[in-house]
């Protein structure tokens, strides 16, 4: 089955999947998205092979942006080996025949749902979001036509009430992915459901490129742009993780997975980045549990 | 002494009420069309900083119309309103770009509806409702923000430990007063009121009129009320405009218009209320 | 202080086939800081309009009616709010308040819309309402309730509590007894010896006759009327 059908592929489908005047569209809005950082620009979402939700936004961005020479990587939730990640990696394995890998290091184009890498990207790198809604606004005010009118005349006060609501709630700003941010002073963004802990990654030296399918809308994040998590003067932001060393590898600067090892409810907790525990592990560090893993 | 007593009193007066050097809002040959059918034409008036005035009609009179083409919510197609702006003085805000009318609108600017659920968000706490105006321009405090919320429930009657619940716990007379500290927490200067009273128990709306009076009092406040209950305008409002398929056909002290009312809309008003 | 020049008051009925009502022509007359006028004449004469009109509830059909510089038949709405919130008191014999504002507050408010401190303006109010024998337990609640000679005293506290320059008193002592009468009486004169220009109606005669220094009969001003 799998050597013809991949032959077949290889003469049925264009390049990337996408057919070219999709590819230009969908660039014109990311060099838009480029030009105004943190502005959804919209655009003609196709119907894509895969459903809503399993990052047919990012999916179309990534087509755009990769060309033959790239070295591919997809990752979900820090993850390079989730069902998501392997058909994501799969797909243009077979419609584009570029390079795939798991290595944050090798890769060029990165597509990424709920994640940053924990290894600092590099200027020649494009990182692609997976965007579910990416209105932030959208939690207070349902009216696309109000909520379009607030970011034009910067009235982002309501994105604070949010905040505002988290604290009078719990006593402490509890949003913990989707973390609201500012951008260049400008726009209000969501940065997609990347836990807070990623915020401050956001000012890195890649292209960030954002894609939402449904929603039909592209935003991005030029290199080096200044992006800044929104917070009160009493209760700033803090990027906060479980007090915990990753069992497998022993990092402390890495956001970790809680895992359940069994009915008694034993507990361990990982790098969700998986690249980056491997790598550790291959250099010789090792977590409380790591020989036994 | 009682000559220079009233001297003072006189000099005072050939000065503007409370001494204000011209009117907050001007409104001139103001009209709004819905295609060939009037919904408000040629209104003209003067505010004055402080004054109350109320707006009277019958369903279909165009004082809502014409609530909503002062407060910017609708373009009106002829006329000038002009609203004397802390920076800038007399401005038109028909004519002002739609971020300045905005900002009005969350600053200088309240507008109370009728339907509390209107003018709230059902799904924000009392006291996100309250601080949201002070959010919007920047007050990025928390714990200030939550003072002065809690300041504004307890000006407008709600027991501090409200603040955490939502409108939806609410009743009708609660909610409306909700709406009224979101409005005025900013200090606004002119106040948009269309039926503040409507659909309230005659009970509520009686600690609701007073309350109202008390602010206005208080804050030096300049309002514009839309109502058509007559008893309401004669307890809030120091002027009456009387509207008539759209357009102004009486206007004077409130106690003058519906005790010697002179037009005979008016009067057929006035004598159509039930005495109680 | 109070010059009243060529005064009349008509009322059409426009929903009675435009019936011209002629109520009062050519009333003039004049008040001096601290004088009382009486007006007097049978029922029906206009003295009620007439006060009416002085206070700016009825609209002059011609004429003028001075008050300091303010001429109130011409005046814009505002000048006659601030003519009556600082100058020109007025004692009715109706009292209309909002329903559930308690007693010391009613009374107190033409001080706060003044601008007088709260507590000095509620202590005002008290010291009056003591002084008119109103039962203190009856001072935190609302009027609307109360019996015609109390809230008869709670107007009369109302419009004594600021030391206006000009009093238009309609009826004070009525439905008052003995005791509250020499109180209100009192009142009345000493706001005569501070320099108030006084307009009153009194049936009770004895009192009139102890406040005022003059009359003005409203009967001459009744226009002869159409058959």
């Amino acid at each position: 089955m799998t050597t013809q059908t991949a032959e077949a592929g290889q003469s049925a489908y264009n390049f990337a999947y996408l057919d070219e005047q999709t590819k230009r569209m969908i660039r014109r809005a990311i060099l838009k998205g480029l030009a105004v950082p943190g502005y959804q620009v919209p655009f003609a979402s196709r119907e894509m092979p895969m459903p809503y939700g399993w990052g047919t936004g990012g999916v179309q961005v990534s087509a755009a942006t990769l060309t033959p020479e790239d070295c591919f990587k997809v990752i979900d939730q820090g993850a390079d080996d989730t069902t998501n990640a392997v058909s994501i990696r799969k797909f243009f394995e077979r419609t584009a025949q570029v390079e795939t890998t798991t290595r944050t290091g090798e890769a060029t184009v990165i597509q990424t749902r709920h994640r940053i890498p924990e290894e600092p990207l590099r200027e020649d790198q494009v990182l692609v979001y997976q965007v579910p809604i990416p209105e932030p606004l959208r939690f207070l005010e349902p009216s696309e036509v109000e909520t379009r009118k607030m970011h034009a005349l910067e009235e982002y006060g309501l994105m604070h009430v949010k905040l505002y609501e988290d604290i009078a709630r719990h006593g402490a700003i509890s949003t913990a992915y989707a973390y609201p941010v500012k951008v260049e002073g400008r726009y209000v963004m969501d940065p997609s459901p990347i836990p807070k802990f990623d915020n401050p990654k956001l000012e890195m030296a890649a292209i960030q490129l954002f894609g939402a399918g449904r929603e039909q809308r592209i935003y991005a994040l030029p290199p080096y742009t200044q992006v800044v998590s929104l917070d009160f003067e009493d209760h700033p932001f803090d990027p906060s993780k479980a007090e915990h060393p990753c069992d497998l590898c022993g990092a402390e600067d890495s956001y970790l997975d809680e895992v359940i090892t069994d009915d008694a409810g034993s507990r361990m907790f990982v790098c969700s980045d998986t690249d980056y525990c491997l790598a550790r592990r291959d250099a010789g560090h090792e977590g409380a549990q790591g020989a036994r893993a | 002494m009682s000559g220079k007593f009233f001297e003072e009193f006189s000099q005072d007066f050939s000065k503007n009420l409370w001494g204000a050097p011209q009117p907050l809002l001007q409104v001139e040959g103001l009209s709004k069309f819905y295609g060939a059918r009037r919904g408000c034409a040629d209104v003209s008036f003067d505010l004055w900083p402080g004054e109350v005035m109320g707006i009277v009609g019958e369903s279909g009179s165009g004082k809502t119309t014409l609530l909503n083409c002062l407060a910017g919510h609708l373009a009106p197609d002829t006329g000038r309103v002009l609203f004397d702006t802390r920076a800038h003085g007399m401005q038109d805000t028909v004519t002002m770009s739609e971020p300045e009318r905005r900002m009005l609108g969350r600053t200088d600017w309240a507008f109370v509806h009728q339907h509390a659920s209107d003018g709230l968000r059902m799904n924000v706490s009392a006291g996100g409702n309250v601080g949201e105006r002070l959010m919007a321009v920047g007050a990025r405090n928390y714990g200030d923000i939550r003072e002065r919320a809690t300041d504004w429930l307890g000006r407008v009657e709600i027991s501090g430990d409200r603040i955490d619940d939502r409108p939806t716990a609410f009743s009708g007379g609660m909610r409306q007063r909700l709406q009224i500290a979101r409005n005025l927490v900013t200090g606004p200067r002119l106040v948009f009121m269309d039926e503040p009273t409507g659909g309230l128990d005659v009970s509520v709306q009686a600690r609701l009129l007073d309350l109202l009076r008390g602010l206005v009092r208080e804050m030096g406040l300049s309002a514009i009320i839309v109502t058509h209950d007559l008893a309401v305008v004669r307890l809030l409002a120091d002027r009456l405009m009387v509207m008539k398929d759209g357009q102004v056909v009486e206007n004077g002290l409130t106690d003058q218009v519906l005790d010697d009312p002179q037009h005979g809309y008016t009067q057929l008003l006035v004598s159509s209320v039930l005495q109680v | 202080m109070i010059q009243i020049e060529n005064l009349s008051k008509t009322f059409t009925l426009h929903n009675q086939g435009g019936a011209e009502i002629p109520v009062l022509t050519g009333a003039s007359f004049s008040v001096a800081p601290g004088d009382c006028v009486a007006l007097t004449g049978p029922s029906g004469a206009g003295k009620s309009t007439l006060m009416r009109l002085i206070y700016g509830n009825y609209r002059a059909a011609s004429g003028h009616i001075r008050i300091g510089q303010l001429d109130v038949a011409q005046a814009a709405p505002r000048q006659i709010i601030a003519l009556r919130r600082e100058t020109l008191g007025y004692v009715s014999q109706f009292l209309r308040v909002v329903p559930r504002v308690p007693t010391r507050e009613v009374v107190a408010e033409p001080l706060l819309a003044l601008g007088t401190p709260r507590e000095e303006a509620i202590a005002r109010a008290e010291a009056l309402l003591a002084r008119l024998n109103l039962p203190e337990r009856l001072w935190s609640l609302s009027p609307t309730t109360f019996s015609g000679g109390e809230q008869q005293r709670v107007n009369i506290a109302r419009g004594f509590v600021h030391a206006y320059p000009a009093l238009l008193l309609d009826e004070p002592t009525a439905s008052l007894d003995a005791g509250n009468r020499e109180v209100v009486l009192s009142l009345v004169e000493e706001a005569k010896a501070r320099g108030a220009a006084i307009i009153g109606i009194f049936h009770d005669e004895a009192a009139r006759d102890r406040l005022c220094d003059r009359q003005v009969d409203v009967g001459v001003f009744t226009p002869a009327r159409a058959a």
